[in-house]
C-alpha cells in the first residue's frame, strides 16, 4: 500500500496520485510521470555514463524497474529523488559493462588529493569556450569528467549539472550530507585542474 | 569554504572576510574564478536532446511491456 507523501506546505506532491493510480494499474498514470520525468532521467544518464545509446537504455530500464518494484515505494521521499536513485545505479551498472567488468561503484578511487591543491593557476575562465567550436569543446568536456572517478562525477552531475540539493543528492546517493559536500569539493577541483590543462594553453585571442 | 563562496551560501560578514582576502590574492581569486567557470562550462553544455522519435519508441515499449505484466 502506498503511504501518503506530504510536502512542506502539507499539501500531497501531485505524484503521489499518479503514483497510487499506477500501482493500483493504470498504466496511463505511470505514462504521465514517464512524461512529466524521462527528459531529465536522460540527461543524468548521459552525463554519467557519457554515451548516448547508454543514456538510451538507462532511461528505458530504470522506468521499467521503478514500475516494477512501485508497490515498494516508500511515500517518504518524493518519487523524483527515488526515480533518480535508480537511473543512477542503472548508469552505474552500464559503465562497469563498458569497462568489461571491472567493478564501478559510488565508492571506488575515491581516496585521491589530485585537484585537492590548485596548481594550475592560469586564469582561462572570462570565455575558454569561445576558442573551440561546440564539437570540440563537448570532446574536451567528455574526456575530463571522464577522468573523475564514478562516486565524484555522480556527485557533480546531481549537484552542478542537475542543480538538485544537497540533501536530495545525499537521499538518492545513500551518502551522508558531508561526504556529498566534500566530494562535490573535491570533483569540482579536479575538473578544474583538468580543465585548465586545455585551456591555459588556449586563451582568448590564442586562437 | 571555496564552495560556500561558489554557492553564494556564506554569511554576509563572511563573505566579506573572503572578498578582502580575495582582493588580494591572486592564487585564490584564479582558483575561485576557474571553478565557478568549470561549473557553467558542464552546466551550459546541452549534450544529445532526447528526440521525439527515440522517445516515443521508448515510450510504447515501456506501455508495452507493463501492459504485459512486467
Amino acid at each position: 500500500m502506498a503511504t501518503i507523501q506530504v510536502t512542506e506546505g502539507n499539501e500531497p506532491h501531485p505524484d503521489v496520485a499518479l503514483v497510487a493510480s499506477a500501482v493500483a494499474g493504470d498504466v496511463h498514470a505511470f505514462e504521465k510521470l514517464i512524461s512529466k520525468y524521462d527528459r531529465q532521467i536522460f540527461r543524468i544518464a548521459q552525463h554519467i555514463t557519457q554515451n548516448r545509446e547508454d543514456a538510451e537504455d538507462v532511461m528505458q530500464d530504470a522506468f521499467l524497474k521503478a514500475y516494477e518494484k512501485l508497490d515498494q515505494f516508500q511515500g517518504n521521499s518524493k518519487f523524483y529523488t527515488w526515480l533518480v536513485r535508480i537511473a543512477v545505479n542503472e548508469s552505474l551498472m552500464r559503465l562497469r559493462k563498458r569497462r568489461t567488468g571491472k567493478m564501478v561503484s559510488i565508492d571506488e578511487d575515491i581516496e585521491t588529493d589530485e585537484g585537492s591543491v590548485p596548481r594550475d593557476l592560469a586564469d582561462w575562465s572570462p570565455n575558454p569556450e569561445q576558442n573551440y567550436s561546440q564539437a570540440e569543446l563537448a570532446k574536451i568536456l567528455r574526456k575530463t569528467i571522464q577522468g573523475l572517478p564514478p562516486g565524484f562525477r555522480v556527485v557533480f552531475v546531481l549537484r552542478d549539472v542537475d542543480g538538485l540539493s544537497t540533501e536530495e543528492t545525499a537521499e538518492m546517493l545513500g551518502l551522508s550530507v558531508p561526504a556529498v559536500k566534500s566530494r562535490l569539493l573535491r570533483a569540482r577541483l579536479q575538473l578544474r585542474e583538468r580543465l585548465s590543462r586545455y585551456f591555459r594553453s588556449k586563451k582568448a585571442g590564442e586562437k | 569554504m571555496l564552495d560556500e563562496l561558489i554557492e553564494g551560501s556564506v554569511s554576509a560578514e563572511m563573505r566579506k572576510q573572503l572578498e578582502e582576502h580575495l582582493g588580494g590574492c591572486a592564487h585564490c581569486t584564479v582558483t575561485l574564478n576557474t571553478t565557478r567557470k568549470t561549473i557553467e562550462v558542464y552546466r551550459s553544455n546541452e549534450l544529445y536532446a532526447l528526440p521525439k522519435s527515440v522517445r516515443d519508441r521508448l515510450h510504447a515499449a515501456i506501455v508495452a511491456r507493463c501492459k504485459n505484466g512486467c
